[in-house]
């Protein structure tokens, strides 16, 4: 597996983590059909959230945030409605989020890495 | 998340306005959207004050930023506002305290870098948020000193936005860097320009003089080579220097057009001689957008001169008809209008014929009558009706030439040191009127009791008006420059001579 793949695959770990430790119920992760992927899809008391997330391993080359473009948002809109309609029950409320992950550095020698920052932007659209 | 706001000003022509800059943080996607009326330059400040932020060493929050820029029906112009909206931005996401920030005005286009560039209008924008009632400003380090002319009023002149932000109470280190300079560009002077170098036309530098005490406008015509252009580019060298408040507006108006200032307010009279293809956008001011001072703006307090007036476009001659009655241009767009003042002294020079010859004593004319009478039309009735003193200048001779090397020649600083005096006269004849000079001042009040002429000294004025040969318009005119003649002769009222002399300044061309 390549890094960037590893390096967003422990950030949606890590997002999926945190989104559990603040109350969130979690319906799927990776949901896919023919037009993408959902990263996660969560249940805030009736409102389904459908979270993108983003990992970068530092801020060089900009925040996480910066790269999710409008395009990326229209994508995200239309796989919602996708995930609604193949669903069993249409959910009464819908929104968008995003949630950053910076990493911090990779440590080579292996060992734990520094602790991972998260910020979590709600109903972005 | 986080909101902040601060003060800039927006000039509209020499006024300006107090811009509230309000910057607000909301948790959304990355975003910066600058709102109320901005054009190009100033919309693309988000983007200058993003790669500036970073470069100094304090970024701009990842969030979603909002710029309102209140009054938001007010239109925007130039990147003037940079420094405030990236002092609004960092107050807003907490670098520093945004009471600070409120209090100050700032004014300071940004580099990518950081630093501070020198923005043009800083001195009318100084003045406008001192008029407002504002005790500080802040504007780039290579504007200060042309800040530090408006007295009353704090200025702090920062090298980049570190240092502005330092000054606001960030915990920063202070990083020196290059200050960056307004290109030098020494104000000419047109004082090097000696009446002592003319030769001849005794008259003419006369009629200058006259010019100079009473304010006059003055209507040169004579052949090519004979020294018109050489006349009016002295005149500015006879004026007085500009009172405290000439020199303020003149200073301004010149920093408006982007040109340097230095250290000092400018103290002696503009010349101004726009070239005969201006247009009248050129000539009074203009733009798209943003409202430019035109050519006779930034004659003000000085001389506006016109070369070869007739080729002038007939259109740019009469826009100059309603400074010359107001003293003010008023430009009038479809969301604005801007004043800029106009008090300029015209001069024009023009040939009396397109082959130039009429009237010389060497060459003959080449020109049909037709052309000649349609030459000279194209300067209109109601401006020439204006000029006070209209004369025709010779060619110089031999003899005169021969002559005047025998003569002492006038020169500038004394020609000047006359009409100071001349002018103190008339200021002291005036002192309970609202006018100041005797170009100024309207017939009635030169017919009326006080400064009534005995019917023995306007007798050849009286002759002139009853022949037809003037207009009572042109008989007040010639009142005024006896006057002027009088007041540079030191004598106290005029007497038949001043008016004889004032009706050949007047009428003198014809001969």
């Amino acid at each position: 597996m390549a890094r960037k793949d590893d390096l967003g695959r422990r950030g949606e770990d890590c997002a999926a983590a945190y989104l559990q430790r603040a109350g969130y119920r979690i319906i799927a992760r990776n949901w896919r059909c023919p037009e993408g992927e959902i990263d996660v899809i969560v249940d805030d008391g009736g409102c389904v959230a459908f979270v993108e997330v983003k990992t970068r391993s530092s801020t060089r080359f900009g925040h996480p945030f910066e790269a999710v473009t409008a395009v990326k948002l229209a994508r995200m809109r239309r796989l919602a409605a996708a995930w609604c309609a193949q669903s069993d029950v249409w959910p009464p409320r819908i929104r968008l989020d995003v949630i950053a992950v910076i990493t911090g550095p990779a440590n080579p020698r292996g060992g734990t890495p520094a602790e991972p920052v998260i910020e979590h932007l709600t109903g972005v659209l | 998340m986080g909101l902040a706001r601060t003060h800039s000003i927006a000039l509209s022509g020499l006024s300006g306005a107090l811009v509230e800059v309000e910057a607000d943080i909301s948790s959304q996607l990355p975003a910066f959207v600058v709102i109320g009326l901005p054009d190009t330059a100033l919309a693309q400040a988000a983007q200058r004050v993003r790669a500036a932020a970073a470069n100094s060493g304090c970024p701009i929050t990842p969030h979603r930023l909002t710029v309102n820029l209140s009054p938001a029906a007010l239109p925007k112009h130039g990147a003037g506002f940079d420094l405030a909206i990236a002092v609004a931005c960092l107050a807003a996401d907490g670098l520093m305290s945004a009471d600070s920030v409120t209090t100050v005005v700032h004014f300071g286009e940004l580099a990518l870098d950081g630093r501070l560039r020198p923005t043009p209008g800083i001195l009318p924008a100084v003045i406008a948020a001192a008029g407002l009632g504002h005790r500080t400003v802040m504007v780039p380090a290579g504007n200060a000193e042309e800040a530090a002319l408006v007295p009353g009023i704090r200025v702090i002149g920062v090298a980049s936005l570190r240092d502005a932000v330092i000054w606001h109470g960030a915990p920063l280190a202070p990083s020196p860097v290059d200050v960056l300079m307004p290109p030098r560009d020494d104000v000419e002077t047109a004082d090097d320009l000696d009446l002592a170098d003319v030769i001849g036309n005794t008259e003419a530098i006369h009629a200058l003089q006259v010019a100079a005490a009473g304010g006059h406008h003055v209507f040169m015509l004579g052949p090519p080579g004979a020294g018109k252009t050489m006349l009016a580019s002295r005149l500015p060298g006879l004026l007085p220097d500009l009172d405290d408040r000439a020199s303020l507006e003149v200073s301004a108006l010149r920093s408006l057009s982007g040109r340097g200032l230095g250290r000092s307010l400018i103290t002696r009279p503009p010349l101004e001689s726009p070239h005969h293809t201006a247009t009248a956008a050129a000539m009074v001011g203009g733009g798209s957008g943003q409202i430019r001072p035109g050519a006779a703006a930034r004659a003000s307090q000085g001389v506006l001169f016109l070369d070869e007036a007739p080729e002038f476009g007939s259109a740019v001659l009469d826009a100059l008809r309603q400074p010359l009655e107001s003293g003010m241009i008023v430009i009038h767009r479809a969301n604005a209008v801007a004043r800029f003042p106009a008090r300029f002294q015209l001069v024009m020079a023009a040939n009396p014929c397109p082959c130039g010859q009429y009237g010389a004593s060497d060459v003959d004319c080449t020109c049909p009558p037709s052309a000649r009478r349609r030459y000279l039309a194209r300067l209109s009735g109601p401006l020439m009706d204006r000029i006070d003193i209209q004369l025709g200048v010779r060619r110089v001779t031999a003899a005169q030439l021969r002559i005047a090397g025998d003569s002492a020649p006038v020169a500038s600083a004394v020609a000047r040191q006359r009409v100071v005096t001349a002018r103190a006269a008339a200021a002291e004849r005036l002192r309970d009127t609202p006018w100041t000079l005797n170009s100024q001042v309207p017939g009635p009040w030169l017919r009326g009791r006080h400064t009534r002429l005995g019917p023995a000294t306007t007798s050849s004025l009286d002759r002139a008006l009853e022949r037809g040969g003037i207009t009572m318009r042109g008989y007040d005119r010639v009142l005024r420059v006896a006057w002027s003649v009088a007041d540079l002769q030191g004598t106290p009222r005029p007497g038949p001579d001043e008016v004889g002399q004032a009706l050949y300044l007047r009428k003198g061309m014809a001969s």
